[in-house]
């Protein structure tokens, strides 16, 4: 009997060694003359397993982490091949604790199915949501996206549906639809694992607010930092237009929806919605002053939709389940699940998809099991590079929008970077200002000369120049990079900043707490 | 790379990969991205010919091929190594894994070693977080990377 093996084809997988073990086990079965099927899956996300091999068994899939090249003579040894004891044996894979206590939606498929195979796409629920969609207005479709109480996932949290119903009303003889897959946080790959985990999710979703807007042309606009999420989606997109779900007259309606994938060129700068649209228009990557909002002049100057990987990828549960189903997941206006994602120095890293509520310490102690080699948690940054740094006796903070910016924090896309003892937020505080001048456009100047200035005064405040006043000095620096930036990347730079040097001004050799204007 | 090829062939490339694309100025990213693969830079002499196919200003492309850290004018090492400075892989020790990338190849980010064989280059993220310090050695992924073991990672590529 052929024995069923799976073997992730994720970015992290194969950076820790996924392809020659798969190679090293096809060749190890070709000689034990034992019948295997490789199959490429996705990821499960978690992380700290990978490359993490399953096989398929009568009593379900058993699990082995970590597998290295040198340990695949001995897992053939331990008859791993029909779930055999071995020391990297992780047992039923469901039965993980880290997977079990997830409320995976949008990761519902990760690791079960092959990213590009549409059998496995549509025997898993796919396109379950968009036959729906077919059936109905574009009214009803956004009807029921506001009504899910869906926003943003890529760190604004802008209510989803009313931005289609802009949109939607929207006059124009041409519409796009935009996925922002630009994910350049420091913390944050949620985004990459759906594009080279579920892509044809993505594009049903996209598909779905074609179809609900009125538009007929969409692109996925993916940072090239992510190779194997380019290729994916883009095979992804291939797969999906021969089987007739895009193109024109999708499944022999009278709707028409095409899609190209569109690489980035390495500058964070650009996962700024307005940025990304001269991008995509082939140009600089300079952020556009708004109004005109792009959901009414948008790419090319037509109403279009923007929205990040995971938001349209919500979207086909919503329409297949309903609104209510998954409004009935979260807490207050944070509606539905987020997949938070656990990096940085801890033991159990990857993807944690939780309804809104859940604390900050359910994600870092419960699920991710602290820093790894013993040394104590000092600090968190949630929400990348531009998110406040939260100290240790923060932690039971609720994961939610409000919650967050309650505390100065914010959620942003769901990225969680845990630091140990061993971190200087000095250092912390100078590289958020020193990658906003790295990566600032260039187009407002409290964000192209502020982070410049800001480097420079951190220096002093550590090297002890007249430490008070230039502590002062960097406090009113981040006002004006706050209330004169025209985008978030000089707005929120302060946030890193500011939060550092409130909770850790030991680390910048000042004296005593300072308190926040705020508070 | 470009040096062998004569201009008139390099000219001809370039148009020709413009053309694929329509000469549409909005696919002038994917459009130098090509270039690049070809080439192996997108040298000066190419944005004249950019320029006309895609009816822009020498200026406009200039403008794009220097606003975007992935392009570059001149020629790269043999082999390039993009190691991430972001905050998730500096929690797990990243600027340590850079000191000793610095150290083994005597060169500082963003430069090239003298015999033209390695370019060491900073990326901010490369979405492999949980399991840091993490970079891209010629377009393959690498995670956990150890500061130990950077001697024997330099000697691969050697």
């Amino acid at each position: 009997m052929m024995v069923k093996v799976y073997i992730p084809r994720d970015m992290l997988a194969k950076a820790l060694g996924a392809d020659e073990v798969a190679e090293a086990i096809a060749k190890e079965a070709k000689t034990k003359k034992i019948s295997v099927q490789i199959i490429r899956n996705s990821s499960r996300g978690l992380a700290w397993l990978e490359p993490f091999v399953e096989i398929e068994t009568p009593k379900g899939r058993m699990g082995y982490g970590g597998v290295q090249l040198g340990d695949v003579k001995a897992l053939f040894a331990a008859d791993f091949l029909n779930g055999g004891k071995h020391k990297l044996s992780q047992g039923l894979v469901e039965e993980i604790p880290f997977l079990k206590n997830q409320e995976r939606l949008t990761f519902a498929r990760a690791g079960i199915t092959d990213p590009v195979s549409l059998d496995d796409y549509i025997s898993h629920g796919g396109f379950v949501g968009l036959k729906k969609a077919l059936t109905l207005s574009g009214a009803e479709i956004v009807k029921e996206v506001m009504d899910s109480g869906l926003r943003g996932r890529g760190g604004a949290g802008f209510p989803t549906g009313i931005k289609w119903k802009t949109v939607q009303e929207a006059k124009g003889d041409q519409k796009y639809i935009c996925c922002n897959a630009d994910e350049g946080d420091s913390g944050t790959f949620a985004d990459r694992m759906v594009m080279e985990g579920d892509p044809l999710m993505l594009i049903e979703g996209m598909i779905i607010a074609g179809i609900a807007s009125g538009a007929s042309k969409g692109f996925i606009y993916i940072r090239s930092e992510y190779p194997y999420a380019i290729d994916t989606m883009k095979e992804a997109v291939a797969i999906a237009t021969k089987a007739g779900w895009l193109g024109v007259n999708i499944q022999h309606t009278d709707k028409s929806f095409t899609l190209e994938v569109r690489r980035g060129g390495g500058a964070y700068i650009c996962g700024e919605e307005t940025s990304m649209l001269e991008s995509l228009e082939g140009k600089r990557g300079i952020v556009r002053a708004k109004p005109p909002i792009p959901a009414l002049e948008g790419l090319f100057g037509k109403p279009t939709i923007i929205n990040n990987v995971l938001s349209f990828a919500a979207v086909p549960f919503i329409m297949a389940k309903g609104a209510k189903a998954y409004q009935d997941y979260g807490m207050g206006r944070s509606r539905g699940t987020m997949p938070f994602q656990l990096g940085g120095n801890l033991n159990q890293g990857g993807i944690v998809e939780k309804a809104f509520g859940i604390t900050l310490r359910e994600l870092v102690e419960g699920f991710g099991g602290g820093p790894y080699m013993g040394k104590p948690l000092r600090a968190v940054q949630v929400g990348g590079p531009l998110g406040a740094y939260l100290s240790a006796d923060e932690l039971d903070i609720k994961m939610d929008y409000e919650a967050m910016a309650a505390k100065g924090a914010m959620l942003g896309h769901g990225g969680i970077v845990v630091f140990d003892a061993s971190v200087d937020m000095a250092k912390q505080a100078r590289f958020a200002m020193e990658f906003c001048a790295i990566e600032s456009c260039g187009k407002c100047t409290p964000c192209r000369i502020g982070s410049v200035r800001g480097v420079e005064v951190i220096d002093k405040i550590v090297a002890g120049v007249d430490r008070a006043a230039n502590a002062t000095l960097l406090e009113e620096l981040c006002v004006t990079m706050t209330d004169g930036s025209l985008c978030a990347m000089g707005g929120l730079t302060p946030n890193p900043v500011m939060s550092a040097l409130t909770k850790f001004p030991q680390d910048f050799g000042l004296p005593k707490k300072k308190k926040l204007a705020a508070e | 790379m470009s040096q062998s090829l004569p201009q008139a062939k390099v000219t001809s490339d370039v148009e020709e990969i413009c053309l694929a694309y329509g000469n549409r100025p909005d696919a002038l990213i994917e459009i130098l991205y090509d270039i690049q693969t070809k080439l192996g830079h997108v040298p000066e002499s190419t944005l004249p010919v950019i320029a006309e196919a895609l009816n822009l200003s020498r200026a406009e492309v200039y403008g794009v091929v220097t606003f975007y850290h992935d392009f570059h004018l001149n020629p790269q090492g043999k082999h390039v190594i993009k190691i991430c400075r972001a905050e998730a892989c500096q929690s797990a020790g990243g600027f340590e894994v850079i000191a000793a990338l610095e150290k083994a190849l005597k060169i500082k980010l963003g430069e090239t070693t003298k015999d033209g064989k390695i370019t060491l280059e900073a990326v901010y993220c490369l979405g492999l977080c949980p399991m840091g310090p993490a970079a891209l050695i010629d377009g393959k992924p690498k995670a956990a990377i150890k500061p130990n073991k950077v001697n024997a990672l330099v000697k691969e590529l050697a």
